[in-house]
């Protein structure tokens, strides 16, 4: 267990390198993500090695932006002004970003015969 | 130590206070979520803020003290993020079968996501910092965090709004995917996931599990091209 966090923070640390040394606007633990998968795709084993601590840690992903989000309390004055434009904005975007990916979902899969449930 | 105002003020200053909170709240917001049959309305983050508010509220407590402790179980954001890679690569047969359909709903969704939020807020008068800051919203909350902060958002406003989106699509996408008659549950998975991130993805695991595992990897690889797409947009639209 404690590997696998060695591992997970070496790589964030390759990741947040990478980002900052570069100027890129991608975060450093995305950059991490897509280094750790490439990796596991050319060694499956350890794939089976992290699966616990991946798994344990992603079971609490909620608790981990509880701190941020009570940072709310410090945009009190804008959701005051304009919270309805917020929420139309997340319930519009949410409904439509749905619509259109299930719906080229659907469509992608009636015309390459990717047709039928598993 | 016998004053309760000189414990308090020690206290006060101390991480310990703070993550203790944090975590105690979030057991009671869970518990709450749980008493009440996991319905999407009463999501346990939701709660544990409302809790927490609460708390800092009553006791007159700036965010930034607050921080000062709870900034340990918000460090832990970036291995989380890293660690989404083991589930992606478990997931990759049933990616394979499916990668046409799934790479065209992912660019149109994740287009969509962030296009319309951007061009509603700013059709209704939103500017600045507010606006840059729904950009990264339907991805998982520590990749959005990330990405607001690189982008030249507000972080904790980005995350209140992750979770809103959250919420939203757990609670819209069932009747709305009824009504539509989508009967393809590797579709519907997906959508949820890529618009609704982990949020979505637990609801849609309580609805189907094969919903489940595609809205896991709609999540994961929309938190992919979020991070690249949502700081294109910004630059070239704002």
């Amino acid at each position: 267990m404690i590997r696998n966090i060695a591992i997970l923070l070496a790589f964030q640390l390759l990741g947040e390198t990478l980002a900052r040394g570069a100027g890129l606007s991608v975060p450093g633990p995305v950059i991490g993500l897509g280094a750790l998968f490439l990796t596991l795709l050319a060694v499956p084993g350890l794939a089976a090695r992290m699966r616990d601590t991946a798994d344990g840690l992603l079971a609490h992903l909620s608790l981990l932006f509880v701190p941020a989000g009570v940072g709310v309390t410090a945009h009190l004055a804008l959701f005051a002004e304009s919270g309805l434009v917020l929420a139309a904005a997340v319930i519009g975007s949410t409904v439509l970003a749905i619509l259109v990916a299930v719906g080229a979902f659907v469509l992608t899969a009636r015309l390459t015969g990717a047709q039928g449930d598993e | 130590m016998n004053d309760p105002f000189r414990l308090w003020s020690y206290l006060a200053q101390e991480p310990l206070l703070w993550l203790t909170v944090t975590l105690a709240a979030y057991v009671i917001a869970d518990w709450t979520s749980d008493r009440l049959g996991r319905h999407p309305v009463a999501n346990p983050v939701l709660i544990a803020i409302l809790i927490i508010a609460a708390v800092l509220g009553v006791s007159d407590t700036r965010f930034e003290t607050y921080f000062e402790g709870a900034q340990f179980v918000h460090f832990m954001l970036g291995p989380a993020t890293v660690a989404m890679a083991v589930p992606l690569h478990a997931n990759l047969g049933r990616v394979k079968r499916v990668l046409a359909p799934m790479a065209v709903a992912l660019v149109a969704g994740s287009l969509t996501a962030i296009l319309s939020a951007l061009g509603i807020a700013y059709a209704l008068g939103l500017r600045g910092e507010a606006l840059v800051s729904l950009a990264p919203k339907s991805a998982t909350a520590p990749v959005a965090l990330g990405v607001s902060e690189a982008i030249g958002g507000e972080p904790t406003l980005t995350a209140v709004l992750v979770i809103l989106t959250g919420i939203t699509g757990a609670i819209v996408a069932t009747p709305l995917l009824n009504a539509l008659r989508i009967k393809d549950w590797r579709a519907r998975g997906f959508a949820v996931g890529l618009a609704a991130h982990g949020i979505g993805t637990a609801h849609a695991f309580r609805v189907n599990s094969t919903a489940g595992a595609f809205s896991g990897i709609g999540m994961g690889l929309n938190a992919l091209l979020t991070a690249f797409l949502a700081p294109l947009v910004v630059t070239l639209l704002l």
